[in-house]
């Protein structure tokens, strides 16, 4: 079955069909990326699969369960995690805490409990450093566990942003735009890093992203996105030579 | 290794308040303290706790709230009012001081959850603005109300005592404007300083639970926060009502510190919410030692400077300027780091 079953989302903004008649499968495992042109509705899709927006028509389905219509928290509590265009980190909070912000909903212990200081608060505490710790050894930032987010360096902060998503355990990891601002050896470290959380992790990762390096080297399938409408979809060197894709991005 | 620090600045927090308590106890026993500085006591610890439990909806959430003082206002009613009633029943003062704490709090957090749910949809400006109106509307409301007791339950009215309509052995609990009388004084420096240790013990704690951190995760971005799972109406609900029921236990301490009580705009109006911002904001969003610094040293000032009479309140502001800057101001920060390194510098030469 697939991880990630869309058939047919839509959706406009007033007069404006932002996405239309998008449809997608993507099979558990697989490294699939969205391309598009600027404006042609990429970040409105992922909008539409968390649960920021309700798509006017068509249903979403998340390894088999529909997911459409529901919240932000309980589309991520069923397993979609994303990370931002812009980074959207919790800047005055320490590294190691804002992995433990993304472990919420996985270790828990009632208010009461963290107030009166009881011992299940030290047990579950202990637990989640430790887990917050193996995550942030993966993008090797548990030397800087202490540091205020806002203070980390551009690529680290990216790599922050991926770790808190993978915090909350998810099915599906929704990447946007990750390359954005990073210079080629930066890009070159991504790609690894998203190689690696795919294998190690067994994720199912859907990426947005203008490098075209970066796309063509790790992704396996695509979908062509333009004026919210699909161009064409299919295996990455087919739809990146295909015609009506370079004229999309290029112009005739 | 940054949990044990945490541990310690807690630490200094709390000694510093037992420190005080110690000071206080000797220079009473040797005869040092004035009858002035005797009857700042209790309004110390009562504007500690505003100070400490408004930085948890300012600080922590982020949000503006500019009616903290509404919520003292119901505190203080509500405790007053259940000691007064008691007063056959319980005769043990302490005692319904006790329960009064208890009831004070438990009705603030009460109103806390009912005026958050429609006003935690607003944000910024706005939000400021509909908490400074709840808060006009609760010391309003309380200004205005009769409340009676007699064999068959209580009676309410909003004209006057007559319109209660008691039999004889009826007593007029709330006299409108006048408000309540004749609580008893139980509120004394020490229990003072305990609740300060109980607000301290809850706020910490809170800030650094995993609710805290939720807390604050909605503070820095909401939409991230929401994206990792977080329910945002249970945290920012969470956050304000604890933050409203510590400032009913300030209430109710107010309200047994004075033997007569009355809603006026003196000490429940919007005057008195932003001078706890005022202490918020001058010790730090978010710095809960810097909270409970600033409200003992703004509460202080004016008293300590009453020989100046004139000048008393241009002292004030100056001083008031001074320290904004002294705190905030990027430049002055710069300054104070520079001269901090020369001390340590100096330091290591002189070892």
């Amino acid at each position: 079955m697939a991880m990630l079953e869309v058939k047919n989302i839509s959706i406009s903004f007033g007069g404006l069909k932002a996405v239309n008649d998008f449809s997608v499968t993507i099979e558990k495992g697989q490294l699939y990326g969205l391309i598009g042109p600027n404006g042609a509705g990429k970040t409105t899709v992922f909008n539409l699969l968390t649960g920021v927006y309700k798509p006017d028509t068509g249903t979403i389905l998340l390894d088999g369960k529909n997911i459409t219509g529901r919240s932000t928290i309980e589309i991520n509590q069923d397993g979609i995690a994303r990370t931002f265009q812009n980074i959207r980190l919790f800047k005055e909070l320490s590294v190691l805490d804002n992995v433990k912000v993304g472990l919420h909903n996985h270790f828990k212990y009632s208010t009461i409990e963290g107030i009166l200081r009881l011992p299940r608060y030290y047990k579950v505490e202990k637990q989640m450093n430790e887990r917050a710790m193996e995550l942030l050894k993966v993008f090797e930032l548990d030397s800087v566990a202490d540091y205020k987010a806002s203070n980390l360096p551009y690529g680290a902060q990216r790599k922050l942003e991926i770790a808190r998503a993978l915090a909350t355990e998810p099915k599906l990891l929704l990447l946007d735009e990750p390359a954005a601002g990073m210079n080629p050896n930066e890009t070159a470290e991504l790609m690894d890093t998203i190689r690696f959380v795919r294998d190690n992790f067994d994720m199912t990762i859907l990426l947005i992203e203008h490098d075209m390096k970066l796309v063509s080297g790790i992704c396996e399938k695509l979908t062509v996105l333009n004026f919210g409408q699909v161009l064409t979809q299919g295996d990455t060197q087919t739809v990146l030579n295909d015609h009506r894709v370079i004229t999309a991005y290029l112009g005739e | 290794m940054k949990k044990n620090k945490l541990l310690i600045q807690n630490s200094i927090t709390y000694a510093i308040i037992i420190g005080c308590w110690i000071l206080v106890q000797i220079l009473a026993s040797t005869g040092h303290m004035t009858s002035l500085m005797k009857g700042l006591l209790v309004p110390l610890c009562i504007y500690v706790i505003m100070a400490v439990s408004l930085n948890l909806t300012v600080g922590i959430l982020g949000e503006l709230s500019l009616g903290h003082a509404g919520f003292m206002c119901l505190g203080a009613f509500s405790g007053a009012f259940f000691t007064n009633c008691m007063a056959n029943v319980i005769p043990s003062v302490q005692v319904r001081f006790f329960f009064a704490l208890l009831i004070g709090a438990l009705v603030a957090g009460v109103f806390g959850i009912l005026i958050g749910i429609p006003v935690l949809r607003l944000r910024g400006d706005y939000l400021a603005i509909v908490t400074l109106a709840f808060g006009e509307i609760i010391k309003n409301l309380l200004n205005a109300i009769y409340v009676g007791m007699d064999q068959s339950g209580f009676h309410f009215s909003f004209k006057d005592t007559t319109s209660l309509g008691m039999d004889d052995t009826g007593v007029v609990i709330i006299k409108g404007a006048q408000g309540i009388t004749g609580t008893p004084k139980a509120a004394t420096f020490t229990i003072g300083i305990i609740l300060v240790l109980l607000t301290l013990f809850v706020v910490l704690n809170l800030i650094n639970s995993r609710s805290g951190r939720a807390i604050m995760a909605i503070r820095d971005n909401r939409i991230a926060a929401e994206s990792v799972g977080i329910n945002i109406t249970k945290f920012k609900l969470m956050a304000f009502s604890i933050s409203a029921s510590l400032a009913g236990v300030a209430g109710v301490l107010y309200g047994h510190n004075l033997s007569s009580l009355a809603a006026t705009p003196k000490n429940f109006g919007y005057n008195q919410s932003i001078m706890i911002l005022v202490f918020v904001v001058l010790g730090g969003l978010g710095n809960i030692r810097g909270s409970i610094i600033a409200a003992v040293v703004l509460t202080m000032l004016p008293e300590l400077l009453r020989g100046l009479n004139d000048y008393r309140m241009l002292i004030y502001a100056i001083v008031l300027i001074v320290m904004m800057i002294f705190n905030s101001s990027p430049k002055a920060i710069e300054m104070r780091s520079v001269f901090m390194d020369k001390i340590k510098k100096n330091r290591k030469e002189a070892a």
